[in-house]
């Protein structure tokens, strides 16, 4: 079972920055644990462009697609067996990386 | 009621718990276990009024219940292919021949009350699921619309399949902290059996308060250690004690004042007072009691009393004055009230009462309180009043009984 991993940062209150190496470390283990599938870190919401070429043309917006307070700053994708183990290791995600976490499986 | 109709109503409350979780693990599927139960025992309801109830009748269900749930998966699988995939994950080891039953049970229990689940929707997948109520009865407990519950229920049991949720005991360290959230749900089972709900059901559910034991019971054994637990067991005890002196013979609700204090079971008192006095012993040692330690307490200075007269009110007040500071709910301070009305007298009751109108408008008991302390204080208008509202709120037939007659008591 796949899950979609979002850390989720607060533009009011943002989480430390100095993480970087506990996350590495924390990456190393799921890959060597088997749950590693992807990882990577956001750019800031200001560097969003969202697209609606529902229309006739092309519209291009600067900006995320929703502005709010909390922002979406990265993501994983794990592979793990249920989601009480998904819980848990999102639950050591949340302190390595000082911020919130959600666990959305994919369908 | 016919002889079949209470043969159904008798193995529905004690067998639906065991197919509904004997189909899940089989299936690995709530949605499809509940399905299939359901239909089993309306197939019941149809045949045995000619067939004759089987010898076995819970076999039956579960035989009928896997073939239904069979029928469905083809169904399904010949519209979409993907019903195959996205399956609830559960463990796969084959029934143990004893004891299984049990922590099938349990394992439902935990999937239920998983804490990935908001507190509500696993109160109320609990009754469900474990405790069989229907969703109008468990609407009812919520006092939500029948519709939204649905919708509560349906949402849960999508969410344990899309998500993944394991249907298996947890591990050893998540165990405490999974064990609060089924308290909780064990407790609101106890409560809808005591106080029972609906126009046509009686008005103490034996079978639901016997299952929240029973359970709470097993769960005493996973984790002896624990206090709430244990307070939780001791509070139902105490209360299940009193079970047949809380009725009277025409079906009304008799208050603990005018309990038969002789009816009482001596044997559950027995073993709830034992509990309390573990829980007071770890107090006295600096563990601080829960919210079920400290209603145990309480229980436990009424069930001491021999005659209503002999009761430690002082004590049960300052058992609430502690209570109130764990849990400052409105109601914990409507029954504190009510024993402040035994030290103080009702005016002073009352002017706490009359404070808590804005957050208890629409529940019985408040009306029913307030009725009660206007009775004794010969203000009989008002009290009548307050009766009518009681009446038309109480989901209880024994205490509509019991809140008429006192109304019509009144000078």
């Amino acid at each position: 079972m796949r899950y979609l991993v979002s850390v989720i940062d607060d533009k009011s209150n943002p989480g430390s920055t100095d993480r970087r190496p506990a996350i590495s470390a924390f990456n190393d283990r799921l890959i060597a644990e088997g749950y590693w599938v992807f990882a990577g870190g956001l750019a800031d919401t200001d560097a969003a462009t969202v697209i609606d070429n529902r229309g006739e043309q092309a519209v291009f917006s600067d900006g995320p697609f929703v502005e709010s307070k909390e922002y979406l700053a990265g993501v994983w994708v794990w592979e793990a067996p249920d989601l009480d183990v998904a819980l848990k290791l999102a639950a050591e995600a949340s302190k390595v990386c000082d911020r919130k976490i959600e666990v959305r499986p994919f369908q | 009621m016919s002889d079949v109709e209470e043969a159904v109503t008798r193995v529905h409350h004690e067998e639906w718990a065991r197919v509904v979780a004997a189909l899940t693990r089989r299936f690995g599927d709530l949605d499809i276990a509940e399905e299939a139960a359901a239909e089993a025992f309306t197939t019941a309801v149809e045949r045995w009024p000619t067939d004759g109830v089987p010898p076995n009748p819970g076999a039956w269900l579960t035989t009928t219940a896997v073939r239904k749930a069979i029928d469905r998966i083809r169904r399904e699988n010949k519209r979409d292919d993907k019903h195959k995939e996205a399956q609830m994950v559960y463990d796969n080891t084959p029934p143990e021949p004893l004891g299984a039953i049990d922590d099938d049970r349990l394992r439902l229990i935990f999937t239920c009350c998983h804490p990935a689940l908001a507190m509500q929707t696993r109160v109320a997948l609990t009754l469900r699921m474990v405790g069989g109520l229907t969703v109008p009865e468990i609407a009812r407990a919520f006092l939500v619309g029948e519709s939204s519950m649905g919708q509560r229920i349906t949402r849960a049991k999508a969410k344990i399949k899309a998500a993944r949720i394991p249907y298996r005991l947890p591990s050893a360290d998540d165990l405490p902290a999974r064990v609060s959230g089924v308290l909780a749900v064990l407790y609101l089972v106890f409560n809808e059996g005591y106080l029972a709900s609906g126009p046509d059901t009686d008005p103490v559910r034996h079978d639901l308060t016997t299952e929240a034991i029973r359970l709470t019971r097993l769960i005493r054994a996973l984790l002896p250690q624990d206090g709430e637990v244990a307070g939780l067991l001791a509070l139902m005890l105490l209360t299940e004690a009193r079970r047949t002196a809380r009725i009277s013979a025409n079906g009304e609700l008799v208050s603990l004042d005018e309990q038969d204090r002789g009816a009482w079971d001596a044997e559950l008192i027995a073993e709830g007072h034992r509990l309390v006095r573990e829980r007071l012993a770890a107090a006295a040692a600096g563990v601080a009691p829960g919210r079920y330690q400290i209603l145990a307490a309480i229980n436990a200075v009424h069930t001491s009393a021999r005659d209503v007269r002999d009761t430690d009110w002082s004590q049960v007040l300052a058992l609430y004055d502690q209570l109130v500071r764990l849990d400052p709910s409105p109601i914990i301070a409507l029954n504190r009230a009510i024993a402040l009305a035994e030290l103080d007298g009702p005016e002073v009751a009352l002017a706490i009462v009359d404070r808590l109108a804005e957050a208890l408008a629409g529940y019985h008991a408040y009306y029913a309180t307030r009725a009660d302390l206007l009775r004794r204080l010969g203000q009989s208008q008002q009290s009548r009043a307050a009766y009518d509202r009681a009446i038309e709120l109480a989901g209880n037939t024994g205490e509509t009984a019991c809140l008429t007659r006192r109304r019509d008591q009144l000078q």
